[in-house]
């Protein structure tokens, strides 16, 4: 399954990218687990993800929690806590 | 009821908005407007600047699903949001909420309601330029916690995480 994936802010920084399409292995099932398997893709992304309980999520423009299943999710968004306002 | 969410580059002028909600109507007997201005330091340490960065489309559709909630709860008779990106210097306004009302307590609550939602729900990330270079700005527990105030009993749990 492709998905698109986007990256903002600190996280965007540490993984070197905004978005990419990425092909993600049959078995992983929830935003957590995609987080995980991220993480194991490279320096870049280890870095960015070494600390997963301050990532937040959304899935399609919705905020979503690591135990969210990704289901037929199209687009999927990593980012620090927000600060906006 | 009118409602304006607007994410800009621009900056805006906020009494000019404000205005629009009470013009040509006698039903309007509350304004509230609060407007986020760019501060000249981030704790101690003085800043030449902030960068808003936004994710698009998700920034609108959170502003619209909060002001959407506010219109449920309180008797409004308008509601403006605007929120700017892009790099901002101190002493320009970053973003602005004006709520409208026959009487001042659903103005007041509506507008803290939708500035705590906001602080904690809409996608955007500040970064500050400090003399020894950028910092991303770190969100506060503080605001976690007054977000949290408004969650009906049965949605505290979720608004706590």
């Amino acid at each position: 399954m492709t998905i698109k994936l986007r990256y903002f802010a600190w996280v965007r920084e540490r993984v070197g990218k905004a978005e990419e399409d990425v092909e993600v292995p049959a078995g992983i099932a929830t935003v957590g687990e995609l987080m995980t398997w991220l993480a194991s893709r490279g320096e870049e992304y280890a870095h960015a993800f070494d600390n997963p309980k301050v990532i937040r999520a959304a899935i399609d423009k919705t905020h979503v929690k690591p135990q969210s299943p990704i289901g037929t999710a199209s687009e999927i968004a990593f980012f620090p806590p927000m600060t906006g306002g | 009821m009118i409602t304006t969410i607007r994410i800009q580059r621009e900056p805006f002028d906020a009494a000019t908005e404000a205005k629009k909600l009470s013009a040509k109507r006698t039903d309007v007997g509350a304004l509230v407007t609060f407007t986020g201005i760019c501060r000249g330091n981030e704790g101690a340490e003085p800043i030449a600047a902030l960068t808003l960065e936004h994710y698009p489309g998700m920034a609108e559709a959170e502003i619209e699903r909060h002001v959407t909630e506010a219109i449920e709860r309180w008797p409004l008779l308008g509601v403006t949001v605007i929120h700017r990106h892009g790099r901002i210097v101190p002493g320009e306004d970053i973003m602005m909420v004006a709520t409208a009302s026959s009487h001042r307590e659903a103005a007041f609550a509506a507008a803290e309601f939708l500035m705590d939602y906001l602080k904690t729900r809409a996608p955007f990330w500040k970064q500050v330029e400090k003399a020894d270079g950028k910092i991303w700005v770190e969100a506060k527990a503080t605001d976690d916690v007054a977000a949290g105030r408004w969650a009906a009993p049965d949605k505290k749990h979720q608004a706590a995480e």
